[in-house]
Parts: C-alpha cells; structure tokens; sequence
C-alpha cells in the first residue's frame, strides 16, 4: 500500500514509529496498520483482536494475532516487550481503561493511543440543542448498539494523563482527515497521543 | 475420487532400535525393535526442507489422505491434506505414521514380543507422548530430512507436535498445534479411567492376554462410546440427534435402543473394535494422562529453549481440551517471547471440530504455511 493511500490516522502513528521497533497492536482488528509497518516501517509486529473474522484476515496477511479481549490479552506479555504499544480506536470500548492503559505502559515503552473525541462539535450540539445522546460521523452508533463502553474526550485524557503522571510526548488531533491545531476539544473527532511513563 | 485427493497411497514401514540399540523409554525401561508405520503424501524437494510431520489423534493412524486400494473412505485428515488442499501436496511433502503402542502396524502391545515370540499384552512397556516423538525423529533421521518445516496435528496429535518443539527445538520452523493442552487435567485422566476401567473389567480382557481368543469388545466399545461423548458438544449432539427415536413412534419403556443417540454410540463402539486393540487404548490413553510440560509447576519454563512460530487453533464448544488450556499455552510462549497466532474458531462440534470440514481451520493453516514459507525465503 503506497502511503498516500493510508489513513491519516495510520500515517501520524507510522511516522511517530522508529524502523525496526517491536510492535504491539491492541486491537488490531484486520491488521491493516500492523501489515504497512511491517512492510514499510520493517517492525516486527503482533496484535490482539477480539473479531474472529479479523483474525482470519490478519493470518492472511502473515501477521501473528492473538484472539482476545484486550483487557485480559494484556497481562500476557512481560514488561517492556515492545517498543510500541497502540491502542487505535480501541481504549473506548475496554472493560478497564485506566489499567489497560498503565498495563500498556509496563509492556511498551511507548504507548500510542487514538481515541474519538465525544466533546467535538457537532456531538455537543447535538447534545445541547436537540437533548440527544450525539450520533455523529465520528460516534455513530446508537446508544442501544454501540462497542464503545468509556466515553471521553480529549481533554478528559489529558487530565488522565496528568493524574496518572503518564508524559504526553507528542499529541495530534484529526478532523474530516485533516489536522486540527485550533481548540482540538471542541474541532477535531479524534486525536492521538504519544505516551511514556515519567 | 476428487481432484484434490492424494489418489491411492500404500503404506510403508520403518523398522530401528534393532538389538542391542534398543530405544531408551520415559519410563527406563527398553523396546526394541521398533516398527513405525506411515504414510507420504506429495514430493519431498531437493534440500528437503518442505517436509510437515502430521501427529495424529488418540485412535488415529498412518493413514492421513488418499485412499488404501479398494477402500471407500479415505484417510481421516483427508479434508486438509491433498493438492491445493490447507496442507497443499503441492508445495509440501506430508509424512504421518502411527505412534508406537499403536495397533495400526506400528510396535505397540499387540505386536509380538521377539523374546517369547508372543505378543507382548502387558509385558509392552509403558509409552509417554514423548517417546512417540522420539521415534517419529528416528523416521525423520531415515528419510535424510534435517528440519521440518512444519509439525501438526489436533488433541494427542497436537501435544506430539508441542512436544516435538521443546525436544528438538532445531528442528522445527513452525508448529500447528490444534484443540490440545500442555497438560493433563484431572478431568481428563478421570475419563481415561473410566475408559480404562470399561476395558480392565471385561472379563474377556484376561489381564491383557486376549490375543488369539475372545477380545474384551465390550469393554473397548464402552471406552469409545465415553470418549465419543467428549469429543462431541450439548449443541453438536442437540444438533444432529436431539431427542429422535431409533425407529420408533414412541419410547418403548424398556431397555432396548430406544434413542438415535443410543445407536450412534452403539454403533461407534461396536465399528471401533473392529480397528483397534484394547491394550493399545489402554497404553495410549496412559500416555495422555502423562503428558505434562511445566516444570514445577510453570509451563512458561517449558519453552525457554524453543524456536520454532506457533499456530493454535482452539475450538469455542470443545469441552474436552477447553480454550483456557490453550490460552495457557499462548500466554506461555509469550512470556519467551515465541511467535505465536492464537484463534478460537467458533464452532459447534466440540472436540471433535479439527476432524471435520472445517473452511476456517483449512483457511488458517494455508495462509499460516504460506507465510512461513515466505519468512523462509526472506531468511536464506
């Protein structure tokens, strides 16, 4: 795949991603990222997926997959086994976030974490003027049928971050696949962090 | 006969451990000489480097694919070896052969005993999963082949191909380890004995010593037809017998077949005395309840030496070797930092999911064998 093609989100993790790291994807799901870091960033990379139907795709891709919730996958792997640990999309939807967090920081020395921002505008609005749980581009789920368990928004993780002495090396918020530098809180529908413990 | 079948294959046989080099047991004591029947099925290359061990299951055999001459049914993996087959006899050279303390024409308890020229019943010496494997090696070494490119197998086959990684971690590039466990629960040795016991308390088992007499048939049926019920799920039985009468409108309250149930046990039972030996039930399921790689305790130091990728494949209703087990096993390999792909294949069919047509399963290990073939390429 050129990276042309790639997702921006993708495209901001690779390029946080020195070559040759360790790479654990938490919740991998069909292996998209994992198999262009492989091929163009020449990690060595493994994720855990709870979708039976990923993990078939991800074998078909040579990727070594594990099938698991990521909440009881994690506790597998001894300390600092990876470079990079990513949780793309992912710590939404997790029965214990702040320990899956601290759990990826023991594993990884970096941990990469991407998240929807439930604060972004049109979810606000619609949360404010029409008295609706939002259901947005970015959240589209209906509160009846959605995987995702934790909402938060971005600051809501940066004070995380702050309580829980976690360093935010490298920070970057995305809207409609473009960049947003200006008030990511309220602009962006997601963002991703660069972590390390302090 | 399909396209993708082997076609007609034969049977071949190895004979070592031939006095006085008879072959060192788990248990100290000695056999020989020792006779391994197996099967190859597809070209083994040049370099010898495209050869896949195929352990088979606790009543399995040599006879993996294809077809023996005038037989209707082919070999029991026959759904995943063959052209263009998951285990493509194409690209791969396949080779299974019938443990030792088997009956299928490899040295078990009911072959004879070249000191009393009488077979040996008991006086057959206790077997473990791994002096199955060492003997497997043996044929390996006699075929000239210096690594496998792969082991594989489901249930006893799968701790074989375990085993073979912790034995001879050299030797194998990847393992394809199915519906198995690291080790024996109480669980499962608690059904081993009750089969067991169905077989001991045959009068006609006469303390092993049924040979050229009456055989214990109804207790080795009874020991298949508990077996067969932990190779199957709730569902899987829900499924194809549910609560249909044999035959009849209603039940007949008696004690007669009353169940369709009852006559598909009966009938496994009753087919399954007529293709294997009792005392070789006896030995094999010891061999099971043996099986166990932790280390005081710790299975994670079972692996420290081992090499070879890992694919493990559990099935969600197998109940027999539960999921946990092989999680277990996946949380071992990681702690050595082994490569491993772990999947829980949904499925409704219990145990016995790894034996049946299965596209998961056969879309898995074909693309699984693919990329160790790739891998293997980019290595050289």
């Amino acid at each position: 795949m050129s990276p042309n093609k790639l997702r921006l989100d993708h495209k901001i993790i690779s390029g946080w991603i020195a070559p040759n790291s360790r790479v654990l994807d938490l919740g991998c799901g069909d292996g998209e990222l994992l198999a262009y870091l492989m091929e163009n960033k020449s990690v060595r990379g493994t994720g855990i997926e709870i979708n039976e139907s990923h993990i078939y795709k991800c074998v078909e891709k040579g990727i070594s997959v594990s099938h698991s919730d990521i909440d009881s996958g994690l506790p597998d792997y001894p300390s600092k086994s990876f470079n990079y640990v990513i949780l793309n999309e992912s710590l939404q939807e997790v029965l214990h976030p702040k320990m899956v967090v601290l759990e990826a920081l023991r594993v990884g020395k970096k941990v990469i974490v991407g998240i929807p921002n439930f604060c972004h505008w049109p979810a606000r609005v619609q949360l404010f003027f029409k008295g609706k749980v939002p259901v947005t581009k970015g959240l589209p789920h209906q509160w009846y049928d959605t995987p995702n368990l934790n909402f938060l928004s971005l600051k809501d993780f940066r004070n995380f971050c702050k309580n829980k002495k976690i360093l935010i090396e490298k920070f970057k918020a995305i809207s409609s696949d473009k960049i947003v530098t200006l008030r990511p809180n309220f602009f962006a529908h997601s963002g991703l962090f660069l972590l390390s413990k302090k | 006969m399909d396209k993708n079948s082997v076609g007609i294959v034969e049977t071949q046989y190895f004979t070592f451990a031939k006095s006085p080099n008879e072959m060192v047991l788990d248990s100290g004591d000695t056999l020989g000489p020792i006779t391994l029947a197996y099967e190859t099925y597809g070209e083994l290359n040049e370099n010898k480097s495209n050869a896949i061990y195929i352990c088979h299951a606790l009543s399995g055999d040599a006879h993996a694919a294809g077809y023996h001459q005038g037989d209707k049914k082919p070999g029991w993996w026959d759904i995943m070896i063959g052209p263009g087959k998951a285990f493509d006899t194409n690209k791969f050279f396949l080779i299974c052969s019938n443990v030792i303390g088997g009956c299928s024409g490899s040295t078990g308890p009911s072959s004879i005993n070249p000191k009393t020229k009488k077979p040996y019943a008991l006086d057959f010496p206790a077997i473990t999963i791994k002096d199955m494997v060492t003997a497997q090696k043996r044929l390996i070494d006699h075929l000239g082949i210096k690594k496998l490119f792969a082991v594989a197998g489901g249930s006893m086959g799968g701790q074989q191909a375990v085993k073979w990684t912790v034995q001879y971690p050299d030797f194998i590039r990847a393992a394809i380890v199915i519906a198995t466990t690291t080790r024996h629960t109480a669980q499962q040795i608690a059904l081993h004995v009750v089969g067991r016991q169905a077989i001991m308390s045959d009068p006609a088992w006469n303390n092993g010593n049924y040979y050229g007499k009456k055989t214990p048939e109804q207790g080795l049926a009874l020991a298949r037809m508990i077996g067969h019920i932990s190779y199957m799920s709730d569902q899987s039985m829900g499924e194809k017998f549910g609560r249909k009468l044999r035959k009849k409108e209603n039940v007949s309250y008696n004690f007669s077949t009353n169940f369709e149930v009852e006559s598909y046990l009966r009938h496994q039972g009753d087919s399954f005395v007529q293709r294997f030996d009792a005392n070789s039930y006896l030995y094999i399921t010891r061999a099971l309840d043996y099986f166990d790689l932790t280390k005081d305790g710790k299975l994670a130091d079972a692996f420290t030496n081992v090499k070879s990728k890992f694919l493990l494949i559990a099935f969600t209703s197998d109940w027999l070797y539960p999921t946990y087990q092989a999680k277990e096993m996946v949380k071992a390999l990681k702690i050595n930092d082994i490569d491993v792909s772990y999947i829980e294949v949904d499925s409704s069919y219990g145990h016995d999911a790894f034996l049946i047509e299965n596209e998961g399963q056969a879309r898995l290990i074909s693309n699984y064998l693919n990329r160790i073939q790739k891998e293997s390429i980019d290595e050289s």
